[in-house]
């Protein structure tokens, strides 16, 4: 009895916890389907209107910005490259400077690993002019390499890989030794498939990092055809309910990556079995 | 350390050329020039630089601005560390209770963790707004809140605002917690100790000390820098500068001002106070906690 009672305890806690979560965004959704005269005269929705196709389109594919030469779609696109981008290379470098940070024996091992790990200490938002100077010394402002690559070499995702190699038995390389492997041979068909969960929590790690940076892109585009979404937010024009509706379409792409591959996620991120 | 390695050689630079590489280009360099920028001064007509020594430092510790903005990250961090923490913990252990639809609870209080922070501060605002802001007509009915006025009302929306999508990750990160701790340590205390509440002090609250302290750093990272979204797309400091972290000072100085000594000058504290934390961290408190 007093089981069901702590249980039933437990689920009205976690409902309110749900609520609180999902009502604003809800509100948001709602509101987003109704017309900008409703909005104005009775205040944000509990339910659905009949407009949402209306509003949605127009968002999508309304040419907004200063110039009025981008489109919401052009933006999710944008957003999409450089996500991808930022998670394909950031996993790439971080499994590889792991390797050679866990599996080779030098001296230098400790200063190495420091020259990756106190990167953690000095976030972007801390050197933010210096490395826009950078970025336009080098011409790379406006571009899709001047957003992908100076945020994708991440200390915490070598962290990660380095944890995991050093749980990997030895006798692996041993016998990748015997077998006559290289050091090439050995991470590439060895190392990188026992990787795999990890590299696919680190990937959704670094999509969500990448879709979702603000400061960055809006430092390094002042030409609208590399803007994203997130940061593309505050500069759209339109009417209340086209801004509901671009809020809630900003949110997808990383909710349902989160919702859909939470398994693997979590599995990596804290190697569950 | 691994007990069987390669022997050093070029390809191990190899390997490790990539993210040095990016990192020397992107970081390291950007990093000199900010203690390049924080040492000199540009003269009024952006002429040349003229080293200054100590100068932009002595300036921005005179600087009432300069206090006012380190007031704010300090109490913006501690209540959003506290809020967060509490209620993840809160959510987690009941969730761990629970017999039925875990794994439900699991998805449906993860997702806000994605949400990217200028989002959060783009809705936040709709229910902010004085014309139809929901919670800004609540709060004026109960007490008169008015942000754009008051500097209490504004750190209550901005504490709002930044708590709600980091509950989640506070969540999933003591949910794991709680699922680590071995079956047989919570049988035996449940032998020992039939009060629910006391045992969890006293046996499971433990036990998720490194849990604990490392959603601290976690929170308090995230209050430092990632609030940046958040409040620019927010109060941007209003009433008057109250709500201006310590990043987003430096950031209106040296983008909005102009002025790269002090943003520069600004950064190295930020850098030094980071620093402090984290050695804070590793010397006092890993030390005092057990890890099983």
């Amino acid at each position: 009895m007093t089981r069901l009672i702590t249980s039933g305890f437990s689920h009205f806690i976690l409902f309110i916890g749900i609520l609180i979560m999902i009502v604003p965004v809800w509100m948001i959704f709602a509101s987003s389907t109704h017309t900008g005269l409703t909005i104005n005269t009775h205040g944000l929705q509990m339910f659905l209107g009949d407009s949402f196709y209306e509003n949605y389109m127009r968002v999508l594919l309304y040419q907004g910005g200063f110039f009025k030469e981008i489109t919401a779609l052009k933006m999710f696109l944008n957003s999409f490259i450089m996500a991808t981008g930022v998670a394909i290379l950031s996993v790439i470098t971080s499994l590889m400077a792991a390797y050679a940070l866990v599996y080779y024996r030098t001296k230098y091992a400790t200063f190495l690993f420091w020259i990756i790990f106190v990167t953690i200490l000095v976030p972007l938002e801390l050197r933010i002019f210096p490395t826009y100077s950078v970025m336009a010394e080098l011409n790379l402002v406006n571009s899709y390499f001047g957003l992908i690559v100076p945020i994708s070499a991440s200390a915490i995702a070598t962290l990660f890989f380095r944890q995991f190699y050093k749980t990997v038995p030895d006798e692996l390389l041993e016998s990748a030794k015997l077998d006559g492997a290289n050091t090439w041979r050995f991470f590439v068909d060895f190392l990188v498939p026992l990787s795999k969960t990890m590299i696919v929590a680190m990937l959704i790690f670094m999509f969500v990092f990448g879709y979702n940076q603000y400061l960055w892109p809006l430092l390094v585009t002042s030409s609208e055809q590399y803007w994203t979404v997130v940061m593309g937010l505050k500069m759209m024009s339109g009417s209340i309910v086209h801004r509901f509706a671009f809020v809630m379409m900003s949110m997808v792409p990383p909710i349902l990556i989160i919702i859909v591959l939470q398994k693997h996620f979590i599995k990596g991120v804290f190697q569950d079995k | 350390m691994k007990k069987v390695q390669f022997k050093s050689s070029y390809s191990q630079y190899l390997f490790l050329a990539p993210q040095l590489g990016i990192l020397l280009i992107f970081l390291y360099w950007p990093i000199i020039q900010t203690f390049r920028d924080a040492f000199t001064m540009q003269d009024a007509f952006g002429f040349g630089t003229q080293f200054v020594w100590f100068d932009n430092f002595l300036f921005i510790f005179d600087d009432p601005a300069y206090w006012i903005a380190f007031k704010f990250t300090i109490i913006y961090s501690f209540v959003i560390t506290l809020i967060t923490a509490s209620i993840g913990l809160l959510l987690a252990v009941q969730a761990n209770n629970v017999m039925h639809g875990k794994s439900a609870y699991k998805t449906l209080l993860i997702w806000p963790y994605a949400i990217a922070p200028a989002v959060v501060g783009v809705m936040a605002n709709y229910f902010f707004s004085e014309r139809f802001g929901l919670l800004y007509h609540l709060f004026n009915n109960l007490w008169g809140f008015n942000w754009y006025e008051s500097v209490f009302d504004s750190y209550i929306y901005l504490i709002i605002a930044g708590s709600w999508k980091q509950i989640s990750a506070n969540f999933i990160f003591f949910l794991a917690g709680l699922q680590a701790i071995q079956r047989s340590v919570i049988e035996a205390s449940m032998i020992d100790c039939k009060n629910s509440v006391r045992r969890f002090w006293t046996i499971t609250f433990p036990l998720l000390m490194p849990t604990t302290f490392f959603l601290i750093i976690i929170n308090i990272t995230y209050a430092f820098f990632d609030t940046f979204g958040i409040i620019d797309t927010t109060t941007i400091g209003a009433p008057s500068g109250e709500t201006r972290t310590l990043v987003y000072k430096a950031y209106m100085d040296g983008f909005r001002g102009l002025d790269l000594g002090s943003a520069g000058a600004q950064s190295i504290m930020m850098m030094f106070i980071v620093l402090f934390i984290t050695i804070f961290q590793f010397r006092y408190i890993e030390g005092r906690i057990h890890y099983n």
